[in-house]
């Protein structure tokens, strides 16, 4: 993935291959020989995670195809019959289930260390925009797949979601109806789903690998938030990097099992084991948890309209997030103001989640207005000003330099800032 | 086992000795990545200097390869164990394996007659042989025929394929069998072919009044489910 | 640091705060059913074989006259993790059942005895004819220990997380089943519904189900309403996630080999790493040497 390697491979064999495809000398760029910086903390392992956790879902998706059937009459048992008769259908249903919400919880993460690290700036603002590209896909493959198991959740959660589109003026009505096949979320609804759910996340691997791609060809941002400048700066991807990432990936397995095999219905909702009924909608609906915060925003505006346009907005404002952040210094680790208004948005950001599990009533209301307002305050107007008013720490010669001096310049914050040398047991 | 030279890239020689090869000729040569930042020494120079002063990691290769090779050991176990959920997931479920069996009248199929039902997705003839029928099925030795077996799931596997063991037991007028050729699953054609038994039309296979094979592709005689009569009239199939 | 520090004591507090009020709205005014302690509940909680059989004794006797079970098939009370009836008993019970089958050879479906391998059949045919004999369809209960619940707040509903607290259905369940008092006050019960201390809104269709000595217990469990809603509380957990017991018992065997991987290669990053890491521990001021693995 960055371009040309002198690398040879050894064994006749390999010669053979790589002189008509080169594709061992690309993995070897890629995966061996790929420079890391040598400061990356536990948090770059994300990456990493993330993709165990496409593969996973794609995975345990597939097998789950082998035994659902999209039909309204069908869809619920045929979920059950999954959880019941087929061997081990359980524990892979509960793992597709559960691995829905592991993987939004390692995309946050990566999302928020890119924000904190300013992993953003040039010259990776394309890596940035593609992996907002990944986060929508994301979504609505998750929105898509809630609905394929066709309990009251899933039929009211589609029904809610795809109404969204009719607040759209003139077209709005047209476009609901063209999404949903009919007069109302139905059986044309569940196929065309079905159909989506299990094509989106080819899409989403096909960005990925551009990713990637483009990670490799800038190189990773590292806590320091400087380019390496020396070989002293780096270390080879693998052995480093790889056993790093895999140590946090087993580590994130564990996370992931305690709620696969203990509390497998934690992360989901009762309510979805009660099969649709489009006459009754439950008392308190409420989306999954990862779309908690844009459901405050979509509340908080009370016209259908600005509601809508202020949830894609929260979206959008991602995409040019390398253009609203002025500050030339990357890592909140320098950026002493920065640092603060960042750790900020990041409880705004978790009250939003909380208030859109709330009713929409009462405080919770003005709240989510407080917290709606601030969330874009953050990015028009804090981001913006900071490049500006903040006057960032000096930054260190090198990453070497930083490594070896780190205590001197963190002072308490080591165990947080400190990039590789943190106690890898504190982070996993 | 480790040189001192190799021993300056060699902290991850998990694959030995041809891993620590590929790495020296990375070193050696540089990916261009690296190469515009670091044209000339590899990487770790500096840090392996350090590593030379302090020599005991050189003292106990033994201890680090068992770390290594315990590590990825448990690791294919982990791998391996993850993936029997997703193959025997494509076993028939459970719901599959407790089919019910299927109960049938067969009295109104009359001499010379034949029925096909479905049992387990699949079709079951059920036949009423006419006394000539037997008697053809009879004059046959079971030595001469292609398929000397009776392959019959009521019987020892080794019984011989004579009639009285393909017809039901003290029923010899009737017979039942899965209706899907030996040879590649066609459902051959009742009361036809060179035996007239029956015949499949796909690849040609001729079978007898007995169901056994007697000409063509098919290597075995037609299979008998596990059946019993539960009463004079009744079968159950399963 | 201190100020992050600040900043996420304040952001608990506010949340604290607008939480108090927060379970009261949600349920109105409902009180949260109580927390039993159930056989089934922790990292090793098994199904009770004896309480499962009660159990299924109690939803046959009483609760089969209006709520199905159709997602259970009888096969499934003789699997391991269940209530591990025998074989010769499922047979037995299986026939008492007419499943309808068919169609038949003159085109018409038929009544045949069921078998093991039958699901319970429907108590009504459709959703509509048990509306009319009810008021309102009873719900099926194959799944209804995972269907109900009630909201948990804050901070109950994170250090859900770590006990692995997962009872709210059968909680609310046997609270439901126990909790058929005599209405406050002043509280007005409409003609054909009861009072429910715990079901959201007081006014159920469902009349008492359960009466003491209602159901004869052949063990030595006492014959009361409170042992026959454990009852078949349990056995309506088991119903509705039938490999619960097979599920803990794998992710206690992935946990133990995730755990003991991960340290594993926690040792392998750390030799591995260990010579980037030596300048770092020398300018901390660390002896690398001893450090080393």
């Amino acid at each position: 993935m960055s371009g040309h390697s002198t690398y040879q491979p050894s064994h006749p064999a390999a010669r053979w291959l790589e002189d008509r495809l080169p594709i061992l000398s690309l993995a070897h760029a890629s995966a061996v020989a790929y420079p890391t910086p040598r400061n990356l903390n536990y948090f770059w392992t994300f990456g990493a995670i993330l993709t165990f956790m496409l593969v996973v879902q794609i995975v345990t998706g597939v097998v789950l195809a082998m035994h659902y059937t999209a039909h309204v009459s069908m869809a619920f048992d045929s979920v059950e019959r999954i959880m019941r008769d087929v061997n081990y259908g359980w524990l892979i249903r509960y793992m597709h289930a559960n691995g829905a919400s592991m993987f939004f919880i390692a995309v946050y993460i990566h999302m928020f260390r890119s924000m904190y690290y300013g992993s953003y700036k040039a010259p990776r603002e394309v890596l940035w925009i593609l992996g907002v590209i990944i986060f929508l896909l994301m979504m609505a493959t998750a929105f898509m797949g809630y609905v394929l198991p066709w309990g009251q959740m899933s039929f009211w959660g589609a029904t809610v979601i795809t109404n969204l589109f009719s607040a759209l003026p003139i077209v709005g009505e047209y476009i609901v109806q063209l999404l949903w096949g009919g007069f109302s979320v139905d059986n044309p609804t569940l196929n065309r789903f079905f159909s989506l759910h299990y094509l989106l996340p080819f899409m989403i691997a096909g960005v990925v690998v551009l990713h990637i791609w483009a990670l490799h060809h800038v190189g990773q941002n590292n806590p320091a938030g400087i380019e390496p400048k020396s070989k002293d700066d780096t270390v080879p991807f693998t052995p480093y990097a790889t056993v790093k990432d895999v140590f946090a990936t087993v580590c994130f397995m564990i996370f992931f099992a305690w709620f696969l095999f203990y509390t497998p219905n934690y992360l989901g909702h009762a309510d979805n084991y009660v099969p649709a009924n489009p006459l009754v909608t439950p008392a308190h609906i409420v989306p999954e948890w990862y779309f908690l915060p844009f459901y405050a925003i979509l509340r908080a505006i009370p016209s259908k309209l600005g509601g809508v346009i202020a949830m894609f907005g929260a979206i959008a404002v991602l995409f040019v997030l390398p253009w609203l952040d002025t500050s030339k210094v990357r890592s909140a680790a320098y950026r002493p103001l920065f640092r603060q208004f960042f750790w900020i948005f990041g409880a705004v950001c978790i009250l939003l989640g909380w208030l859109g599990a709330k009713p929409a009533e009462g405080i919770y209301v003005v709240l989510s207005r407080i917290a709606t307002f601030y969330y874009f305050f953050h990015f028009l107007v804090i981001l913006p000003l900071l490049g500006f008013l903040e006057k960032p720490r000096p930054l260190p010669a090198s990453i070497a330099d930083s490594v070896l001096s780190k205590k001197k310049l963190f002072g308490g914050g080591t165990a947080r800032l400190g990039g590789a040398t943190a106690a890898p047991d504190t982070k996993a | 086992m480790v040189s001192s030279g190799a021993w300056r890239y060699g902290h991850f020689d998990l694959g030995g000795a041809t891993n620590r090869a590929c790495f020296r000729a990375f070193a050696r040569r540089c990916h261009p990545l690296l190469a515009a930042r670091c044209p000339d020494e590899p990487t770790l120079a500096k840090v392996t200097d350090v590593a030379t002063t302090h020599p005991e990691t050189s003292a106990e290769p033994t201890r680090r390869d068992f770390l290594y090779i315990a590590t990825g050991a448990v690791g294919a176990i982990g791998v391996a164990a993850t993936v029997w959920p997703f193959i025997d997931q494509m076993n028939p479920d459970a719901s599959t394996l407790a089919l019910a069996s299927l109960d049938f009248d067969v009295s109104q199929v009359a001499e010379g007659q034949a029925i096909t039902v479905k049992w387990r997705g699949k079709p079951v003839f059920i036949r009423h042989r006419t006394a000539k029928e037997i008697e053809e099925a009879n004059a046959v030795q079971p030595n001469e025929l292609p398929d000397p077996l009776a392959r019959n799931e009521n019987l020892e596997a080794d019984a011989p394929a004579t009639d009285a063991n393909r017809a039901a037991a003290g029923k010899e007028n009737w017979i039942i069998m899965l209706g899907n050729c030996t040879h590649l699953g066609c459902v051959p054609v009742g009361l036809s072919g060179d035996f007239g038994g029956w015949f499949c039309p796909c690849h040609g296979s001729h079978y007898d009044t007995a169901g056994r094979i007697r000409r063509g592709p098919a290597p075995e005689n037609l299979h008998i489910p596990p059946y019993a009569f539960t009463n004079d009239t009744t079968i159950r199939i399963g | 640091m201190s100020l992050r520090i600040t900043l996420a004591l304040s952001a608990a507090l506010l949340a604290s705060a607008s939480l108090t009020s927060a379970p009261a709205v949600a349920a109105e005014g409902t009180p949260h059913p109580p927390q039993e302690e159930w056989s089934f509940s922790g990292p090793f909680g098994g199904f009770d074989r004896a309480q499962l059989q009660r159990g299924f004794k109690v939803y046959r006797e009483v609760c089969a006259s209006c709520h199905g079970l159709n997602r259970v098939a009888f096969r499934n009370l003789g699997e391991p993790g269940g209530p591990e009836f025998s074989e010769a008993q499922i047979t037995a019970l299986a026939a008492e059942y007419q499943i309808t089958d068919g169609p038949g050879e003159d085109g018409e479906m038929f009544d045949r005895p069921g078998r093991p391998s039958d699901r319970f059949p429907p108590i009504y045919p459709n959703e509509q004819a048990a509306a009319a004999a009810n008021g309102k369809a009873p719900p099926d209960l194959s799944l209804i220990a995972k269907a109900r619940t009630y909201e948990r707040g804050f901070p109950l509903f994170i250090l859900d997380i770590f006990t692995q607290y997962q009872t709210q259905g059968p909680d609310y369940i046997h609270a439901l089943l126990t909790g058929y008092t005599e209405p406050p006050q002043g509280f007005e019960v409409p003609a054909g519904t009861h009072y429910n201390a715990y079901f959201p809104g007081h006014v159920i269709a469902m009349a008492k189900p359960l009466s003491d000595g209602q159901v004869t217990y052949d063990d030595n469990a006492p014959a009361t309403v409170d042992q026959y809603a454990r009852d078949v509380t349990a056995f309506l957990m088991w119903a509705a996630e039938p490999h619960m017991e097979q599920r803990k018992r794998i992710g206690f065997q992935v946990m133990i080999f995730l755990i003991g991987f991960a340290l594993l290669l926690y040792f392998t990053k750390k030799k591995i790493w260990h010579e980037v890491e030596k300048p770092r521990e020398i300018a901390e001021g660390k002896d690398p040497a001893q450090t080393s693995l």
